[in-house]
């Protein structure tokens, strides 16, 4: 335990340069309420003229205790508290924490829905990278761009409403499968996505990627050296984009992605616009994994049938006195987990999003720690941003893609 | 002096004050309408059919609206912040002629509120002081997002006022003039926008940067300065600000329409029929000149060009302030001057051998200068570019 002191304000001065204390250069908060700080992260920045010289960021202001809070709860119900985690992943968020459940207990999953899960995952992707899109654009002024990914995102939204009776807190994967079946609507609605997306994609960048504003507005902007990137152990496409060719998917295959058909891009020059492209690339390559995922989506069932961790379905309650038992026992006590602690990690949009649990042989896990990607990509920032001006802060700031929600947990 | 000349002025006056009040509240309610569109959105459209109380809402929501003084902020300057940026809006409109010189009740009326020979030395007269009312209000508010804002668009007047004025010295030589009146009849046969294509697009280009609109609509760059200047600014003061920036969006339009695309007068295919301005009309046993017409003409003009504004804003991303002022320096100043000189050149020949014919070779080596421009831009991007793609 560490004890709370108390700082001054003479500790953190070596944070700004001398001329900042004369007045010579300008302190400047930027946020924690500003419309470009994408959510309540404040910058503390001092400014030569509109150059940046030191940027410093602070964060803390969104913070919910989701951690703590999930180790007051079952396995299964603290899964409620990972949607809120980074509320433009909530599937990813799902998926990692429940395999690592499925890991501490060893339970297996079914292969219909490891394929669900994919396809869900693999859409859920989309629409954080079109939210990304719309609000990067928004942030050079290209305002439209923003209701145009909405447009998209709203059917992907559309899809998880159909599958899980809510848009964004889905809470649709469970520890064993998922919830239930997708309804027959899916298929169809899903497919419908997939037959108009790749035009809009090409949409989105009619209007950004050759234009000449915004080309010169990304160009050489916010370079990080895949060096300086793997010592702020970055991840996701801010990684991909400084030539580090690293994909949980391809790398660490899980859920079966390795029986998918898609490539990982990358790009070497670790500006803006290379991560602009990785991601707009990756939109196309989320898009295949979801047709090949769709195409060969097995039949079976969609949860597994370990009575001990799963609980019945409803049908069997009323007729089997053992489906009763499990169902009272698994909704009031919860199933006990392993003295043992593990590791599991996804490719979230934004980079590894990892769980670590600890289990101490009872239903509610002694300690939650999640690795979320965007507080290690945040890290960099200070690097990224010096010498460039307030307006380029802006735009390195939306290329990092950070969510205050996945930072301050 | 004759008293009905006091009461022709002052109906001319009423006349341009009010459509351009009644033209900006109506202009927010087009602006968001278009936006919609082009954003696959509806807009406002409860308030009255198709949205059209609006403005009205608008209105009396702002001027109820509580009004904030900060407390460190110079209460003078703040107070007076927004008048000097409004008052110069309106008063810029004075010189647009709006209508052909005709005659009524037996007097000939002029129809601009005030016929004055150096018309378009008043309108860069007027056009910049709307700058000070901006810097001061960045500066008063004592924030410091409003004084970057206020900063930067007095960097931004600064880079464009010349390639405005040298936008209007092209017109001025065309029309052989510097009343406004007579460079819109110097359009009679042809418009300059066609004489001179490059002038005119250097002229709206700069229009947009002396608009503070999209994309060089530094000063309130809302993702980077929250609101720029007018931050602190609340209730009728705020909406002072945001009725000198839409008014002068109107008068620029009316300026650029008055210069390059023939002002009041008719569209050059209705030369010489009923519906020109100098068509005289005959119904029953009156006779009169098609004046009426010219309001008409110079209304769709406006309505045209504001909805290129409106169209920039949708699609393009902000330039960023310090390319703003090396393109405004090194691109548009250069080749404003270039167009200038190929202009006068061109009329020189013309006037040398007495044959309007001549005035081609104006747009031809204009467009050249501009494909030259546009050239050295795109070199300069590429140069910045990866050899990947």
């Amino acid at each position: 335990m560490s004890q709370l002191q108390e700082v001054s304000v003479d500790q953190y001065r070596h944070l700004v340069s001398e001329r900042a204390l004369t007045g010579e250069t300008m302190l400047l908060n930027m946020g924690p309420q500003h419309p470009s700080t994408h959510g309540v992260l404040r910058l503390l920045l001092e400014l030569d003229g509109e150059t940046v010289i030191s940027c410093i960021p602070d964060i803390g202001f969104l913070h919910t205790g989701v951690e703590k809070n999930m180790e007051a709860k079952t396995y299964q119900k603290a899964e409620v508290m990972t949607d809120r985690l980074d509320y433009m992943n909530t599937m990813g968020n799902n998926l990692a924490y429940v395999m690592a459940v499925e890991k501490l207990v060893d339970l297996d999953v079914p292969v219909r829905a490891q394929a669900l899960r994919v396809i869900l995952s693999e859409l859920q992707r989309i629409a954080s990278h079109l939210v990304w899109l719309g609000t990067s654009g928004l942030d050079l002024a290209a305002m439209s761009m923003f209701l145009y990914c909405f447009r998209e995102r709203e059917q992907i939204l559309d899809i998880f409403e159909l599958v899980s009776g809510q848009r964004m807190m889905t809470t649709y994967f469970r520890p064993g499968g998922v919830w239930r079946d997708v309804p027959v609507e899916f298929e169809k609605a899903v497919r419908d996505f997939i037959k108009i997306f790749p035009r809009r994609i090409d949409e989105y960048e009619t209007l950004l990627t050759k234009n000449p504003l915004f080309l010169d507005r990304m160009l050489g902007i916010g370079k990080l050296e895949a060096a300086t990137a793997l010592s702020h152990s970055v991840t996701g496409p801010m990684l991909r984009a400084s030539g580090v060719n690293w994909d949980l998917r391809k790398a660490r295959p899980y859920m079966g992605y390795e029986q998918y058909d898609f490539n990982v891009p990358v790009h070497t020059e670790g500006d803006t616009y290379a991560r602009y492209l990785v991601r707009v690339q990756e939109l196309r390559e989320s898009l295949k994994i979801v047709e090949q995922a769709l195409n060969k989506l097995p039949l079976g069932p969609v949860r597994s049938d370990n009575r001990k961790f799963v609980p019945p379905p409803r049908s069997e309650i009323g007729t089997s006195m053992e489906a009763l038992i499990h169902h009272f026992k698994l909704w009031t006590e919860g199933f006990p987990a392993p003295k043992a602690s593990i590791y599991s990690a996804v490719e979230s949009p934004r980079g590894e999003l990892g769980v670590f649990l600890e289990g101490d042989g009872g239903p509610k896990p002694y300690r939650v720690h999640m690795r979320t990607p965007s507080f290690d990509n945040l890290s960099p920032i200070s690097k990224m941003v010096k010498g460039h001006l307030v307006a380029d802060l802006v735009a390195i700031l939306a290329s990092t893609d950070i969510v205050l929600g996945d930072i301050d947990r | 002096m004759d008293w009905t000349i006091w009461v022709e002025w002052l109906i001319k006056s009423l006349f341009v004050v009010f459509a351009l009040l009644t033209g900006f509240a109506y202009l927010t309610l087009y602006e968001r309408r278009a936006l919609a569109k082009i954003q696959v959105r509806i807009g406002p459209n409860r308030a009255g059919w198709q949205g059209l109380l609006q403005p009205v809402a608008d209105a009396v929501k702002l001027i109820f609206k509580e009004e904030l003084t900060p407390a460190k902020a110079d209460k003078l300057v703040f107070f007076w912040a927004p008048i000097i940026t409004m008052v110069p809006s309106i008063v810029i409109a004075a010189v647009i002629p709006f209508g052909p010189t005709t005659t009524l009740f037996g007097r000939t009326i002029v129809f601009s509120v005030a016929n004055i020979n150096v018309g378009v030395l008043f309108l860069m007269a007027v056009a910049s002081i709307a700058v000070y009312g901006i810097v001061l209000a960045g500066w008063s508010s004592n924030n410091k997002y409003a004084m970057l804002g206020g900063l930067r668009s007095s960097a931004q007047m600064i880079s464009y006022e010349l390639s405005l004025g040298l936008g209007f010295v092209t017109a001025i030589l065309l029309g052989n003039s510097m009343n406004l009146h007579d460079i819109v009849d110097a359009q009679r046969n042809v418009w300059f926008a066609v004489v001179q294509p490059v002038g005119a697009l250097i002229f709206m280009i700069v229009t947009l940067a002396e608009v503070n609109r999209a994309p060089f609509d530094m000063p309130e760059a809302e993702q980077e300065l929250t609101a720029g200047y007018h931050s602190e600014y609340s209730g009728m003061k705020f909406a002072l600000f945001f009725m000198a920036e839409y008014q002068k969006m109107i008068a620029i339009s009316m300026i650029a329409a008055t210069l390059f695309f023939g002002g009041y007068r008719e569209f050059w295919f209705l030369k010489d029929t009923f519906l020109s301005v100098d068509a005289i009309w005959n119904i029953g046993p009156w006779q009169f000149q098609a004046w009426f017409l010219g309001p008409i003409y110079m209304l769709l003009k406006v309505v045209v060009l504001l909805f290129f504004m409106i169209w920039i804003r949708a699609t393009w991303p902000r330039i960023r302030y310090d390319r703003l002022m090396s393109f405004g320096w090194k691109v548009l100043l250069p080749l404003s001057l270039a167009v200038v000189f190929i202009s006068a050149v061109g009329v020189l020949v013309a006037q040398q051998f007495d044959n309007n014919w001549y005035l081609a070779i104006i747009p031809i080596f204009s467009s050249v200068a501009g494909l030259v421009a546009v050239g050295f831009v795109d070199q300069a991007l590429r140069r910045k570019s990866y050899a990947s793609h």
